[in-house]
């Protein structure tokens, strides 16, 4: 039932936000509006419209050196943490994450 | 010359029409070529003229407009919003969030991609998958290349009886050259008929020397002049010193007087570092170190015995068989002797006494090579007997560094001047060593078999990548050694300077720990005979008489038991059963041994004893 299933997305995302590093997540929609975050809002408005755009370069790109290959995951490592964004027809799961080091 | 042709017309004919005639040819002058004046000329054949067919070209020069380009950011606020929701209000947005969250394609996008994200997250928190391992250390290049060496060029000695190459010299600009000189080392051996010539080789052409040099004598020792490149400084079979200058010619340009030259063959010259650059000094195995000026060789300026009493007696000296002198430590010198003495001497003494500061003992013979480190000069190399040995200054008791003995001699050594860990040895088996150690302490890094024969002296070029070495039978050959062994290595100057370091203090540990026991017995021997003489001196000579007796009768019969013990174990034995004859056999070597070992100890308490009984 979607009510189970909306259960099961919740406990997902939090699960995801529970593990250890894990500064925040976000999901964010085509249009760039996030749906679920756990950071402030600017800082979402933020990751969403810079990530958005990124992603959908990363997967031109992608599609352009070969036509049958999708993006399907896509990691930006810096100095202070990870940024992973998974990119979905209609959505982005990103989360920030300090790697253990 | 004018060639002048005149004619004469009158006044009234000027102006006159004029009547052209023909006339035959004549010849007016007739100038025959003068071959001479070809004398001033020189034919030019071939004659470069530069012709230019090519098509003709021009340049110009064209520049686009500039683009003009600015840089701008982007912020992104808020947006893509439906028309219908107003971002500002809170109301609005969650309520569409909420919409958002039921659909169906979200739930289902969202659980793949949680799946997807948690694996990544989870390798994240497992390994960190960037990790550098290696960010300390560089690419070792230089380690992959095991070192070796090849030879080049061989020289050969001209001459139908071979003498031994017994010095080697490289020419200081350039190293282009090799003096070597040639001389019968072994005592009045030297065969009849031996030339005395020596060579300077040029590199390129090994099939005929470039220059001979000419002396009375065979040269032991030929030196190159660091400052002129012309000059050559020589030590002769007798004793004499010789100085050449190659523009001269190949006999000798000086030479010094005999009275009052050394009295043995002459074995280290080395040139010194002073302003007119010909200042040299010379050490022989008559026990004299001499120096000299090339201007005049007639009389030494300075004459110095290595006699280590500092009496400077000559009857005591050591006969010097190597020198050493470092341009940057000017006023010390040190002197190798035939008797395994390094002897360390300051130039500037007062007093002939003071110009002898320490000695070093170690080797069991002469010490052929003597040479200071060129990037640390407290520690220096001597080669001599069947070992290398590594000395620092400091320690003057034992080497800080030493190879195993060998099976051959070892003739020469030589530290390398890139490497301060590298040095050469020369064997008299014909086998040259190279010597890492920073790569491997107790053997050779390399080991290579040069020649047959035994190889007598080894020499360095300056950029530390060519090696000459001399043979017994005159044959030079020159080697190349690989890129590793002749290229400064990473930290390689911090890392020996380390090893010195703690050899050094190793060495002082062990100098002080042997000093301490030594002053423990010399406090126990003092104590012993402190006791001694406590006891009563009572004690009349017949008692001591008949102590002695009966210890010496007690050592003969343990000696007799042990004897007869060992006689038993050897005879035949009877079969008696196997078990109690094994114990018996242990027990008889048991005690054997113990009787042994007693009998050994009460030989030398024995010993000691009559002795005590002997004083008073």
């Amino acid at each position: 039932m979607i009510g189970n299933d909306h259960a099961e997305v919740e406990e997902t995302l939090k699960r995801i936000q529970s593990h250890k590093g894990v500064i925040g997540t976000m999901v964010v929609n085509a249009e760039g509006i996030p749906i679920r975050t756990t950071l402030d809002n600017s800082t979402t408005v933020q990751y969403a419209g810079l990530l958005h755009q990124l992603t959908m370069k990363a997967k031109s790109t992608v599609r352009d050196i070969d036509p049958q290959n999708d993006l399907t995951f896509l990691r930006i490592r810096s100095k202070k943490h990870e940024i992973m964004v998974a990119p979905d027809k209609e959505y982005l799961l990103i989360v920030i994450q300090n790697p253990c080091e | 010359m004018e060639i002048v042709y005149v004619y004469v017309k009158k006044r009234s004919e000027f102006g006159k029409q004029c009547n052209f005639s023909d006339r035959q040819a004549e010849l007016n002058i007739d100038i025959p070529p003068n071959p001479e004046l070809a004398e001033q000329f020189v034919e030019r054949n071939p004659v470069d003229t530069g012709i230019q067919c090519s098509t003709s070209m021009s340049e110009h020069e064209a520049n686009t407009e500039r683009f003009e380009m600015e840089t701008r950011g982007v912020n992104h606020i808020e947006g893509g919003w439906p028309k219908d929701v107003n971002p500002l209000e809170l109301e609005q947005t969650i309520r569409f969030r909420k919409k958002v969250e039921k659909d169906e394609n979200y739930i289902s996008a969202i659980m793949q991609l949680g799946s997807i994200m948690e694996h990544c997250i989870k390798q994240n928190n497992a390994i960190d998958i960037y990790q550098e391992y290696f960010d300390d250390e560089d690419a070792v290049e230089v380690m992959d290349e095991a070192p070796s060496a090849k030879t080049i060029n061989v020289f050969r000695d001209p001459q139908e009886i071979k003498r031994p190459a017994t010095h080697v010299s490289w020419h200081p600009d350039g190293n282009r050259k090799l003096a070597v000189a040639y001389s019968c080392l072994n005592f009045q051996r030297a065969p009849e008929g031996m030339s005395s010539e020596s060579y300077i080789w040029d590199l390129e052409n090994p099939n005929r020397p470039e220059i001979t040099l000419k002396p009375s004598s065979p040269l032991v020792t030929l030196e190159y002049n660091p400052k002129d490149s012309h000059v050559l400084l020589a030590g002769c079979y007798n004793g004499q010193i010789a100085c050449w200058d190659t523009r001269k010619g190949s006999l000798m340009a000086e030479m010094s007087t005999i009275e009052f030259s050394h009295r043995d063959p002459v074995y280290g010259t080395i040139w010194l570092q002073s302003k007119t650059g010909t200042e040299c000094f010379s050490a022989s195995t008559d026990g004299q170190v001499m120096w000299w000026d090339v201007r005049k060789l007639s009389e030494p300026t300075e004459v110095v015995v290595m006699d280590i009493t500092k009496k400077q007696r000559l009857e005591h000296a050591l006969g010097a068989i190597s020198l050493e002198f470092e341009p940057t430590l000017p006023t010390k010198f040190m002197v190798g002797t035939e008797q395994g003495v390094v002897i360390s001497c300051n130039r500037k003494g007062k007093t002939p006494a003071e110009k002898i500061v320490c000695t070093f003992s170690g080797h069991h013979g002469p010490i052929y090579a003597l040479q200071r480190n060129p990037f640390y000069p407290k520690n220096f190399l001597t080669v001599g007997d069947w070992t290398a040995r590594i000395w620092s200054e400091d320690s003057r008791e034992s080497s800080i560094m030493w190879t195993k003995y060998h099976m051959a001699y070892l003739t020469d050594g030589a530290w390398s001047p890139v490497r301060p860990a590298v040095f050469f040895t020369t064997k008299m088996d014909g086998t040259l060593d190279i010597w890492d150690f920073v790569f491997k302490q107790c053997d050779p890094a390399l080991s290579l078999k040069v020649c047959d024969e035994a190889l007598f002296c080894l020499r360095v070029q300056d950029n530390g990548c060519f090696i000459a070495c001399g043979s017994q039978l005159g044959t030079t050959t020159l080697l190349e050694v690989s890129n590793g062994l002749c290229t400064l290595q990473r930290n390689e100057k911090n890392t020996a300077s380390a090893i010195f370091e703690r050899e050094t203090r190793r060495e002082k540990i062990l100098e002080a720990r042997h000093r301490e026991m030594r002053l423990k017995e010399k406090g126990k021997a003092e104590g012993r005979d402190d006791e001694l003489r406590d006891e009563p001196p009572a004690l009349n000579l017949e008692e001591l008489v008949t102590k002695a007796e009966e210890e010496f009768f007690d050592i003969i019969f343990t000696e007799l038991k042990r004897k007869e013990a060992e006689a038993m174990k050897k005879k035949p034995k009877p079969l008696k059963q196997p078990s109690q004859e094994t114990d018996e056999e242990v027990q008889g070597e048991e005690e054997a041994e113990e009787e042994r070992g007693d009998g050994e100890g009460e030989e030398g308490g024995g010993e000691e004893s009559p002795a005590l009984g002997g004083q008073p």
